[in-house]
């Protein structure tokens, strides 16, 4: 399994690059895959976006789709592709070290 | 990878629900992968952004074959001719979207939009269906021939649905 250096700490990562266990996961993590994703700060918008995930994918167990996510984190679908620019759905449960959404929608 | 879908361009020209998904579902997961996407709606599949109609688009029961009864019994498709069978395979089909969090119609060409997707019309439908832009949903970037679809279609993959 891949491995990464983030802040002195070897994280394993899946198959995906995504973070192998979301409970190695926190907010100084967070910044640093923004930083590799070309997200150089995150705002009171971005966090309101992993927040939301990770709530949901902790009552769920599963990253919910950009429909579910743009009706109840408070950020709709514009924002969302301007937060998370290029692929926001993957980019943002990636960031919350969340694995990579599953749904299509 | 130098080989990796970069813009996608997809033509939808059948106007029924099931018709019509397809397309809607690849466009949005396309920009959701961070794919550019164009929508080329044409012939029947006007529907789907004809403001008056794009809310009532139906399943096509008669003459297809796949067609399954709840269950998953085959269904003769002499049945599909019966009154209220169309009706009744797009409450279910609509029911079953939903349980998936997938949009209606209306939403799903918002939502596309939204995420920064385009579009289109065809001028040579829409001319045979007298219609204008203002009957179109405020969505639709624009209406283009089929020389400006291929330009815009530039480095695009072209989906045809």
């Amino acid at each position: 399994m891949a491995t990464v250096e983030l802040l002195g700490k070897t994280i394993q990562l899946d198959e995906d690059g995504h973070l192998a266990n979301p409970e190695e996961w926190n907010e100084e993590i967070a910044k640093e895959i923004a930083k590799q994703e070309g997200i150089e700060e995150l705002t009171e918008k971005h966090w309101a976006v992993i927040n939301f995930l990770r709530k949901e994918f902790k009552e769920n167990g599963q990253v919910p789709s950009i429909r579910k996510l743009t009706k109840q984190s408070g950020v709709n679908t514009k924002e969302l592709y301007q937060l998370f620019p290029k692929g926001p759905a993957k980019k943002a449960a990636k960031i919350a070290g969340l694995p990579k959404p599953k749904g299509c929608v | 990878m130098t080989d990796e879908i970069t813009k996608v361009s997809i033509v939808v020209s059948k106007g029924s629900l099931d018709g019509v998904y397809p397309g809607l579902i690849m466009g949005n997961g396309a920009l959701m992968e961070g794919i550019d996407a164009m929508l080329f709606f044409t012939f029947f599949g006007l529907d789907a952004i004809v403001d008056k109609r794009m809310d009532k688009l139906s399943v096509a029961t008669v003459g297809n074959s796949a067609m399954r009864m709840p269950g998953g019994m085959k269904m003769p498709t002499l049945l599909g001719m019966i009154p209220g069978m169309s009706a009744f395979a797009t409450h279910m089909m609509k029911k079953e979207m939903e349980a998936l969090d997938i949009p209606p119609v209306r939403e799903f060409i918002e939502m596309i939009s939204d995420a920064g997707g385009k579009i289109y019309a065809c001028k040579a439908a829409m001319d045979m269906f007298h219609l204008t832009k203002d009957d179109l949903c405020p969505q639709v970037d624009e209406v283009l021939t089929v020389g400006e679809f291929y330009e815009k279609s530039a480095g695009a993959q072209i989906i045809f649905t």
